[in-house]
């Protein structure tokens, strides 16, 4: 069943059958992983922190393009806000699926064993934070902080779509401010905390930045895909143009590059200071198959989206765009596998069957939840004094 | 028409509206001139199209540049860290990628920044000190509300009575003769003869 929708209302009158599809494989795949859990619960809960880190930084570039957009004022976005929005909205809901996560605590962080702790003297001064109870304080206050401000700004947003006043624009700006204050902060120490305390012996400043630029790539790659997929139903085609398309691969373009930048900032102060306890994060992922990833991800993640997307005829053509958006999103996945795998196969990269069914469950999921509420309000924001303009939106 | 009596360097017609401006722009390129350009207070989506210019290669300019920087970089830093004067940092090999990427991103960025700036420079034939249509003293409306297109001398088709009555047709709300002041001419003293 195809989806469909109203020219003049832009709202949607059949929604298709994405949302069920996405239903029935979430369920699917996070009953599969179960299954797995059963066998093998140490996998499993690697698998599924990788797939819960890879959706979870989609969610956030929701927050922060919808914030982003406000603070600049931008014209051209405004096609593309109610879909950044409702992933934004989707993402405080995860707080439900990081309970896993919770569950495995014990098998995923080394320093929640408290006899390790007290021999250790490294994790024993780091005690003061890496606890369970303040971790999950930490992590409570994250997604309360993501569901306020998703909230005042999706809910502001729906209240323009009954009529625009300044009052509402203004408010958005006022919100998105501290907001993206808020979002630099959470996004920070969620990365600290979920990920990087996998080695908590191990730490780089920089680190957060890393998972920030991967989740800008993630979902600039999502909406073009997302886009292109109405698009094809002939939704909204003729509002989201080529024109939009070459922004959202100029910014593809533009983050792969900063992407690379922080990526090679991390490693290169490592690797020139050459101090032991900070070079083992890369020792670890430079042994064994691991090389092997970490070349993947130079590459995959770094020199081929550069050259592809390196011209301005690669940003207009859809078919690039799209085989592009896919093969980051792949590299995304990659680059969070790499980032959280080493901890539990040190020896070499492996690849189990619960990587495969984590991301799908987690995943379908997400998708249900954003296309459920997707389809249930206008699928722009038909009042926005710059609609209009931003249809019309030409590169010079 | 201006009652200047100096050489004749161009025609300048001034227009309502962007979209007049457009459509005179479409006109003068499809009658053939190839010496005139439009002069708006701000960008004019379109205007490219309308002159017929094709797309710049500053483009190009710049990739070759960066390309060259890049490679320039990693070059100097090799023939001075591996050849010219090796030195022993903190026991990393003499050529060591890691710590001259730094540099090559740097001189990358240099390199394609001075061509982008002075690539930019060439194609639009700057720096110039004058242009003929500054001869006008209502060109100035150009940066505030004035929509121009000026046809130079140099044009093959530049006709001033033809030209005019094109823009004429056009819809030009007004129309100037581009016309260098009056030289004052020193006679030559004339030698006496005897």
């Amino acid at each position: 069943m195809k989806t469909k929708f109203n020219r003049d209302t832009f709202r949607i009158t059949e929604p298709g059958n994405l949302g069920k599809f996405a239903l029935i494989a979430g369920i699917g795949g996070l009953a599969l992983s179960a299954a797995g859990y059963f066998t093998d619960s140490k996998q499993f809960y690697f698998s599924y922190l990788t797939a819960f880190a890879f959706w979870a930084t989609i969610g956030l570039g929701g927050l922060f393009f919808t914030m982003l957009h406000h603070l600049t004022s931008a014209t051209w976005s405004v096609v593309l806000r109610r879909l950044t929005e409702t992933v934004m909205a989707s993402l405080p809901i995860l707080i439900i699926l990081f309970l896993p996560v919770v569950l495995g605590m014990h098998d995923l962080y080394h320093w929640t064993h408290k006899d390790v702790v007290e021999q250790d003297a490294v994790l024993k001064s780091k005690a003061a934070y890496l606890n369970v109870p303040f971790f999950l304080v930490r992590t409570g206050l994250y997604f309360l902080i993501w569901f306020l401000l998703s909230r005042s700004l999706y809910g502001t947003s729906l209240k323009e779509d009954q009529g625009s006043s300044p009052d509402l624009t203004m408010k958005m700006k006022r919100v998105s401010a501290p907001g993206m204050v808020l979002f630099g902060l959470t996004l920070t120490y969620a990365s600290f905390d979920w990920l990087m305390s996998l080695d908590p012996h191990w730490y780089s400043t920089i680190y957060g930045v890393y998972v920030f630029s991967g989740s800008v790539l993630a979902i600039l790659s999502f909406l073009v895909l997302v886009a292109l997929y109405l698009r094809k139903q002939e939704i909204l085609d003729d509002v989201i143009t080529v024109e939009h398309y070459h922004d959202l691969g100029k910014l593809l373009f533009a983050f792969t590059v900063f992407w690379a930048y922080i990526a090679f900032s991390q490693f290169m102060l490592i690797w020139y200071a050459n101090i032991p306890e900070e070079t083992l994060f890369f020792q670890h992922r430079w042994h064994g198959s691991w090389k092997v990833v970490s070349m993947i991800i130079l590459f995959g993640h770094f020199v081929i989206p550069f050259v592809v997307l390196l011209t301005r005829a690669a940003k207009r053509n859809l078919l690039i765009l799209k085989v592009m958006a896919v093969w980051l999103l792949l590299m995304h996945w990659v680059d969070i596998y790499w980032l959280v795998m080493p901890t539990l196969h040190k020896e070499g990269a492996v690849v189990s069957w619960l990587d495969v069914t984590t991301m799908v469950g987690v995943g379908g999921i997400f998708v249900w939840l954003f296309w459920n509420r997707f389809v249930s309000q206008p699928i722009v924001p038909v009042n926005d004094p710059k609609f209009a303009a931003s249809v019309q939106f030409e590169n010079i | 028409m201006s009652n200047k009596n100096g050489k004749v360097v161009g025609i300048l017609a001034e227009f309502e509206n962007p979209a007049a401006l457009i459509k005179a722009a479409s006109a003068l390129r499809d009658n053939g001139f190839k010496d005139f350009d439009c002069y708006t207070p701000f960008p004019v989506h379109g205007m490219d199209r309308a002159m017929g210019l094709k797309r710049s290669k500053l483009g190009f300019v710049v990739g070759i540049m960066g390309l060259l920087g890049g490679s320039g970089g990693l070059l100097m830093q090799w023939w001075m860290s591996a050849v010219d004067y090796p030195l022993i940092i903190s026991g990393k090999p003499f050529f060591s990628l890691p710590a001259f990427i730094p540099v090559v991103f740097e001189l990358t960025v240099l390199l394609a920044s001075f061509g982008a700036v002075f690539g930019m420079w060439h194609f639009n034939r700057l720096p110039r000190l004058h242009h003929p249509v500054f001869y006008s003293e209502r060109f100035s409306k150009a940066t505030d509300d004035g929509f121009f297109v000026a046809i130079e001398a140099s044009d093959p088709q530049f006709d001033a009575q033809k030209n005019e009555e094109l823009f004429k047709s056009l819809g030009a709300v007004h129309i100037e003769l581009l016309q260098e002041d009056e030289q004052e001419v020193k006679e030559e003293p004339v030698l006496q003869t005897a």
